[in-house]
């Protein structure tokens, strides 16, 4: 391995500089799916170069391919101007190619360093290079300020600091080229700064990066060059300079998209949802939840914001009656509704709740059932559902396809497979089944995960308008960009508790991130003020 | 006096019943660290028992007979791992196929080739593992204390028996200081992080369980050739899954794994001395109590009641690449 460690990489032989990598044609189907056609691209050594594209636009397949994860079907791969045949990982390595995965790559029980040498390890006896990996180790975190214990349990370390070990191990390998994909899912704006930071320190030291994201905002903010995927096709390339998120996101979606959405006040009524000292332990008995106390009124949204794993998914669960209060009390329109005695979800449901769960696939649908089978789901001993004892499909297929033009779900074919939709139709019929209920109070999470930006801009309209419609709202969400353009007051929940309230108007992501990562509102609102 | 004899020859006896144990623990160990559940121990223990005794009656050398069971209990790896590492099979159902397929097929060879009712023929003195005297422990065995321990508990057990109890810090130097090691926890806690580091997924965990088949094999040639003379039909009776609970028992560490097969050992050489055997105060103790205890033990222990045992984390998953 030491021999391809620190392979040359540079100018070819007669001086000119060739491209970090250069991709010609690259053609990649899966069955029916035509993940990438025809893709060329280049990027430049020494820069940061995103690549930005809708969910299922091909992104993450052709970097697949060019780490060895997928072979193309077609077309070449060329790095430092040379043909490379990368088969496996094990080649991508050998050429440069190091890559940060969306989901890490670790392995929790192992230390930082044991990560680290996974494939590396200098020897048949681990003895003879552990040592030497430590200094090796240790002298990238000083190049690179990736402060971290090599003998931490990696299991131990937060996302951003996993996400450090991920960078180290790529950095371990020799990797000149460093791919990432969608790295700030997980993480805070300020450890999404952190990253951004080192990144620059990469470049600087004349790696090249290449960024994967659909996040405009860090495109604009982080690339030298950026170039745009739809639907498997390579669309167009930019210098960030001379482009803007208004024509990334056209290029994107291929027509014109409100960024921003367009909403009018708040006209809040009287409280629906009241909150009181609400605790909420998980299945290990750990507490998730911790005295959360607030309301929610007819006519409008509150958002809860913060960064994923700190008490809002129990929270929300436990609103939606599908998770038992540990303490304290939940009220619906004056009447007690703590779930767990005697009020489960389908109680709620009878009062009015509408529950929109976080993860689609494992909460919200069988994605084994057809559409109009999903489209009933938790309604289904409604009596306009009912024959005798039997269920009439025929009322069911007629409402179903009823609330698929009503929601834009395509295809509009009740009897499709809810695995065949898209992520954003999916969501769409989820939307639609609780929406169209007329429910008193919405509960919703995440409702654009893995929605591609044309029906993140419906979705969000259809949520607007139940507010307009004077119902009460609560979503949880951790895209700020999200809870930002949505909600009219802002929750920040950081380890269980609910750390502050912002209101819409006050709000912006540097105060709600500070909040995110537990700092007092008050001294966030300072911080901001001195920046 | 009496009293510290009994304990000596229990604990003698212990070693013994817990040899077969502790190698087909270890075994487990290797496969399911890797991340392949492996419930054909039995299967595979049984199979080599009856190809040891069987090989070795042809051949009148207990080192063939042993090589045998460890090229049939490989083969069976194998197949295991063809079902589940290759082609993505239900590793339970492989295991449970395998435990079954074996103790017909060990039957049937048996009465083809032998007519004895699926028993093998009983082999002589050559043909078995014979017990090894440590040097001077004739002359010490008049020593108090020290000499029946010496000359009792520790010499004159057969081959086997030590290498099963060297296998234990053999196995954890394998697993927690090599290269080796390393790659075969990586693999079973988290498979994508070893194929993203450039190290085949599958070839891994075949290595994996060949290492369980070569460790059951030995277990296998312990019972019909070194503790018994002869295979017997079935004669593994639950030692394979016995030997899957002390692992699990011993979270799926060697040395606690070890620590585990001795106390089930333990209860099994209990159950044979404690047969007849009148204790003051408790009378003649049922021997069919004592004879199930280690199976109560395993339920209870399973239960959950001492420690929660974390298995492997990609444990029972087949490797497969996402989009």
């Amino acid at each position: 391995m030491s021999d391809t460690m620190h392979q040359m990489h540079g100018t070819g032989e007669n001086g000119a500089v060739h491209p970090a990598i250069e991709l010609r044609g690259i053609d990649k189907r899966f069955g029916a799916v035509h993940a990438n056609k025809e893709i060329d691209l280049k990027v430049d050594k020494g820069t940061i170069h995103g690549i930005v594209g809708e969910n299922g636009a091909g992104k993450s397949t052709l970097m697949s391919i060019l780490y060895g994860f997928y072979q193309a079907d077609g077309g070449t791969i060329h790095v430092d101007g040379e043909l490379c045949d990368i088969k496996g990982s094990d080649d991508a390595i050998s050429v440069g190619i190091g890559m940060v995965h969306q989901h890490f790559m670790l392995v929790e029980t192992f230390s930082v360093l044991e990560n680290v040498i996974l494939g590396v390890e200098g020897g048949a006896v681990l003895r003879d290079g552990v040592s030497k990996a430590r200094e090796e180790l240790e002298r990238l975190e000083r190049e690179y300020s990736l402060n971290i214990d090599p003998d931490a349990i990696v299991g131990d370390l937060s996302v951003g600091l996993q996400q450090r070990v991920e960078i180290l191990k790529a950095l371990y390998r020799g990797a000149e080229i460093l791919i990432l994909d969608e790295p700030t899912g997980v993480l805070t704006p300020q450890e999404a700064d952190h990253l951004f930071r080192i990144l620059e320190t990469l470049k600087e030291q004349g790696k090249t990066v290449v960024l994967i994201t659909h996040k405009l905002r860090e495109i604009m903010a982080a690339t030298d060059n950026v170039s745009v995927m739809r639907q498997g096709e390579m669309v167009a390339h930019r210098k960030t300079a001379e482009t803007s998120p208004e024509e990334l996101s056209e290029l994107m979606v291929g027509r014109k998209v409100l960024l921003r959405l367009e909403k009018g006040k708040a006209n809040p009524a009287d409280t629906v949802l009241k909150v009181d000292n609400l605790c909420v332990d998980n299945a290990q008995g750990v507490r998730k939840v911790k005295n959360a106390t607030f309301t929610v009124r007819a006519g409008e949204i509150v958002g809860v914001a913060g960064v994923s794993g700190n008490g809002q998914s129990e929270l929300l669960e436990a609103l939606g009656g599908i998770r038992s209060a540990a303490e304290g009390s939940v009220e619906l329109s004056g009447q007690d509704v703590t779930p767990g005695k005697g009020v489960d979800a389908a109680e709620l449901r009878r009062r009015g709740v509408a529950h929109v769960p976080e993860d689609r696939h494992r909460m919200a649908m069988v994605t084994a059932f057809t559409a109009k089978e999903a489209a009933i789901l938790g309604y289904e001993d409604d009596n306009t559902y009912q024959k005798g004892a039997l269920l009439d499909w025929d009322a069911i297929s007629k409402a179903t396809a009823n609330m698929m033009a009503e929601f834009d779900v395509r295809p509009n074919n009740p009897d499709l497979k809810a695995a065949n939709f898209s992520g954003g139709n999916q969501q769409k019929l989820v939307l639609a089944r609780e929406i169209m209920r007329d429910p008193e109070l919405l509960l919703v999470g995440q409702p654009t995960r893995g929605v591609d930006i044309g029906a993140i801009e419906f979705i969000h309209k259809r949520i607007v308008a139940m507010r307009d419609a004077g119902k009460a709202v609560l979503l949880v969400s951790v895209e700020l960009d999200e809870i930002m353009s949505l909600a009219d007051r802002i929750l920040v929940m950081c380890d269980g508790s609910i750390i502050g309230e912002v209101s819409a108007a006050e709000a912006n992501e540097r105060v709600l991130g500070l909040m995110m990562a537990g700092v007092d509102p008050k001294e966030a609102k300072a911080v901001e003020g001195q920046a | 006096m009496e009293n510290f004899e009994l304990i000596i020859l229990l604990l003698d006896a212990t070693l013994r019943t817990s040899t077969p144990l502790i190698l087909a623990a270890l075994a487990g160990m290797f496969s399911e660290r890797s991340g392949t559940i492996n419930l054909a121990l039995e299967g595979m223990m049984l199979g080599g028992a009856f190809s040891a005794a069987a090989v070795a009656f042809y051949v009148g050398s207990p080192w063939v007979g042993l090589l045998a069971a460890i090229a049939t209990t490989i083969g069976l790896s194998l197949l295991h791992g063809f079902a589940c590492i290759t082609h993505k099979g239900n590793q339970v159902v492989s295991g449970m196929a395998i435990n079954i397929l074996m103790s017909g097929l060990t039957a049937l060879v048996g009465i083809a080739l032998f007519a004895q009712g699926g028993k093998t023929p009983a082999l002589d003195k050559a043909s078995r593992f014979q017990p090894i005297t440590f040097p001077g422990a004739e002359s010490f065995r008049d020593v108090p204390v020290l000499g029946p321990i010496y000359s009792e508990l520790l010499s004159g057990h057969n081959i086997l028996v030590y290498i099963a109890f060297l296998a234990v810090p053999a196995a954890w130097w394998v697993m927690y200081r090599t290269r080796f090691g390393l790659r075969l926890r990586a693999v079973g806690e988290n498979p994508g992080a070893v194929d993203t580091a450039g190290i085949g997924v599958v070839a891994m965990r075949y290595r994996a369980v060949i290492c369980s088949g070569v460790l059951v094999g030995m277990s296998g040639a312990y019972l019909s050739t070194a503790q018994g003379a002869s295979f017997l039909q079935d004669m593994t009776a639950g030692k394979g899954y016995i030997a899957l609970a002390a692992m699990v028992f011993g979270k799926w560490r060697p040395f606690p794994a070890l620590a585990a097969c001795l106390l089930f050992g333990f209860l099994d050489a209990a159950a044979t001395r404690l047969q007849g055997v009148v204790l003051p105060g408790i009378g003649e103790v049922p021997v069919q109590l004592v004879q199930a205890l280690p199976y109560i033990l395993t339920v209870i222990l399973l239960a959950g009641f001492i420690g929660r045992a974390i298995p492997p984390k990609a444990l029972g998953r087949a490797y497969v690449k996402e989009r």
